[in-house]
């Protein structure tokens, strides 16, 4: 709403930025959680499908806040950037990628 | 937004407005069709008022729907039948050949297993797949109404963040200081009075489309066999891997008999995958315990011989968690009077998108002599042409159902084509009628519409079991009659106002 006063392009880029960051960034950052809580939680394989499946909306809605309440975009996009890189790192050792069918 | 000295809740102010406007008409048409949903069965009774409760024998039922769905297609993969009930006393039957549609469908009398008399309607299954599907096809559609949740879920976060003082200001309705205030403040009290419904349904509606949006831990966990995550789960009993030679279905009343034997009551539906195949399943689907979720206890027996292979077992505590969801979403556990409270908070749902989409062109009025520029005429439009324009769409639905000829050629999409033409053409007219007067006007014809169902019933069919429906009728229409006078006495500058918060309490 205070967007008014900011200078056009730059802030209409930032603006598109984190648009992009949270949709894309956000869903991401929900699927890699949706599959790690799949194959990590301790518990019927079944049960962890479903644990990370439920839980995965309430992730990517906070994905998305954190992206917009970020104080700039590269920050954002830098610690999003960060939490899908260890979730990455929990599924390869989880052993996700032994078999092609990342997402 | 990338400022560096703004606070948290300004971001999250900003969060709200924005998320909140790209999506609130359509969110608006999902709230409004999705809470006439809770009376999905009513509206389909009232649409087809040639059917009347008779009971019926479900294994007969069940033996005729069988050879007429032989009839219809000999490569089939899939039957779906609904036995006949006190509620529902037509068979509904399914039938398909490919697992992604299309999924062919009909009504047959249960007595002699041909088309129903009944005249061809979706009835309030048009209302319930439009909530989800929007009319379009299913997966555009699915992935629309989700994208939308999602953004709803993240606007309903951002609003509780900025309003911080969320328990005094439900208290606060400043009507007459000025058209923000009193919209802001009504925005603010039907928003946070159903906030625990908002938030609950939001969430639960994103689980119900789970599968389809996020299919990534199934897929990490079962790599292709999704199957096998809804056997093992306990959400489906297991079927027979097809033998791929011809075989023959024996009577599928046997079938229906044994599970009635088997459960204690009639199946609800009646699943038989692969009919033609020599090892064909039938899958007998029975209401939900009584509870909260929707779990549907399933017994599979063999087409061939009508032996029990498997049943749906224990439900582990995640698994039944989304399962209460769904079934949360679905409120089939609601008796009459809690179908009522969730009826006016869908009610208070759609008045809260409203109203916060007349609080954004309120907000940014131009004061004095000021053109509204584009972005504010654009959306000013749309509010009119979905707020207002969807009541009359809706009530042309209902009349379309009963001035309709009877004999008419694909009758059921000439309901549905005229839903959408009376939608578009009271917004192209509300939208060319003159600013000031456009709220009244559109909400007066609206209104008029919706009293024109109850006399049209009357004159039409004017049976004694259709009183209740065409009295809900009225109510709306008397909704929408007093949201169109408040429209016009509204003073100018608050055209906008008032008028479409009571009318959106009526859709």
């Amino acid at each position: 709403m205070s967007t008014r006063s900011m200078s056009g392009l730059t802030h209409r880029l930032a603006v598109a930025g984190r648009v992009v960051l949270a949709a894309f960034g956000g869903y991401g950052v929900a699927a890699l959680s949706a599959m790690l809580l799949a194959l990590a939680l301790p518990m019927p394989r079944s049960e962890a499908v479903s644990t990370g499946t439920l839980a995965s909306f309430a992730i990517m809605a906070g994905a998305v806040v954190w992206v917009f309440a970020a104080r700039t975009l590269g920050r954002a996009a830098l610690v999003l950037g960060l939490v899908a890189a260890s979730l990455a790192a929990g599924l390869w050792l989880a052993g996700a990628f032994s078999a092609a069918n990342a997402p | 937004m990338s400022r560096p000295k703004k606070s948290l809740r300004q971001s999250m102010a900003w969060l709200h407005t924005w998320s909140g406007l790209v999506v609130g008409w359509v969110l608006f048409a999902i709230f409004v069709t999705g809470t006439a949903s809770y009376y999905r069965t009513e509206i389909s009774h009232w649409m087809r008022p040639e059917l009347s409760e008779t009971p019926a024998d479900p294994a007969a039922a069940a033996n005729r729907a069988a050879a007429y769905l032989a009839r219809q297609m000999p490569d089939a993969i899939g039957w779906s039948i609904r036995p006949p009930t006190a509620e529902n006393p037509a068979v509904e039957v399914y039938w398909w050949n490919n697992p992604d549609g299309p999924y062919h469908h009909a009504l047959l009398d249960p007595a002699t297993g041909e088309a129903s008399r009944a005249r061809d309607t979706k009835g309030g299954d048009f209302l319930y797949r439009f909530h989800f599907e929007l009319a379009l096809p299913p997966v555009w559609g699915r992935w629309i109404v989700g994208t939308c949740a999602m953004i709803l879920l993240i606007s309903l976060i951002s609003g509780i963040v900025t309003h911080r003082r969320i328990f005094a200001d439900f208290f606060t309705f400043r009507r007459d200081k000025s058209a923000q205030r009193g919209w802001l403040d009504a925005h603010n009290v039907v928003g946070v009075l159903a906030l625990p419904f908002h938030l609950m349904i939001v969430y639960t509606g994103l689980i119900e489309l789970g599968p389809m949006l996020m299919p990534w831990g199934v897929q990490a966990a079962y790599r292709h066999d999704i199957l096998a995550y809804y056997a093992e789960s306990g959400i489906m009993a297991a079927t027979r891997t097809p033998a791929g030679r011809p075989g023959t279905l024996i009577p599928l009343g046997e079938i229906v008999a044994r599970a009635i034997d088997a459960h204690g009551e009639s199946p609800e539906v009646v699943l038989v995958t692969m009919p033609g195949d020599a090892a064909s399943s039938v899958t007998a689907f029975f209401e939900e315990p009584p509870g909260l979720a929707h779990l549907h206890p399933q017994i599979v027996y063999a087409g061939d011989t009508g032996a029990e292979l498997s049943r749906t077992g224990d439900v582990g505590a995640a698994t039944r968690t989304g399962a209460v969801m769904i079934g949360l979403h679905e409120a089939h556990f609601a008796a009459a009077p809690l179908r009522v409270l969730l009826f006016l908070c869908g009610v208070m749902g759609a008045a809260t998108i409203a109203s916060g989409l007349v609080l954004w062109t309120v907000a940014r009025a131009p004061k004095g002599a000021d053109p509204a520029g584009f972005g504010l005429r654009l959306v000013r439009v749309l509010n009119l042409g979905t707020i207002a324009g969807l009541p009359t769409g809706l009530a042309a639905y209902f009349l379309a159902n009963r001035l309709l000829s009877l004999d008419l050629a694909g009758r059921a999409s000439w309901e549905v084509r005229g839903f959408f033409a009376a939608w578009i053409l009271a917004a192209l007219a509300a939208i060319l009628y003159p600013k000031a007067k456009a709220w009244p006007a559109a909400l007066g014809v609206s209104a008029l519409a919706f009293l024109a169902i109850p006399v049209v019933d009357a004159f039409t069919i004017g049976e004694a079991r259709f009183l209740g429906f065409d009295a809900a009728m009225l109510v709306v229409a008397i909704l929408l009659a007093l949201g169109a006078r408040l429209a016009a006495r509204a003073p100018s500058r608050l055209r906008a106002a008032r008028p479409n918060l009571s009318r959106t309490v009526e859709a």
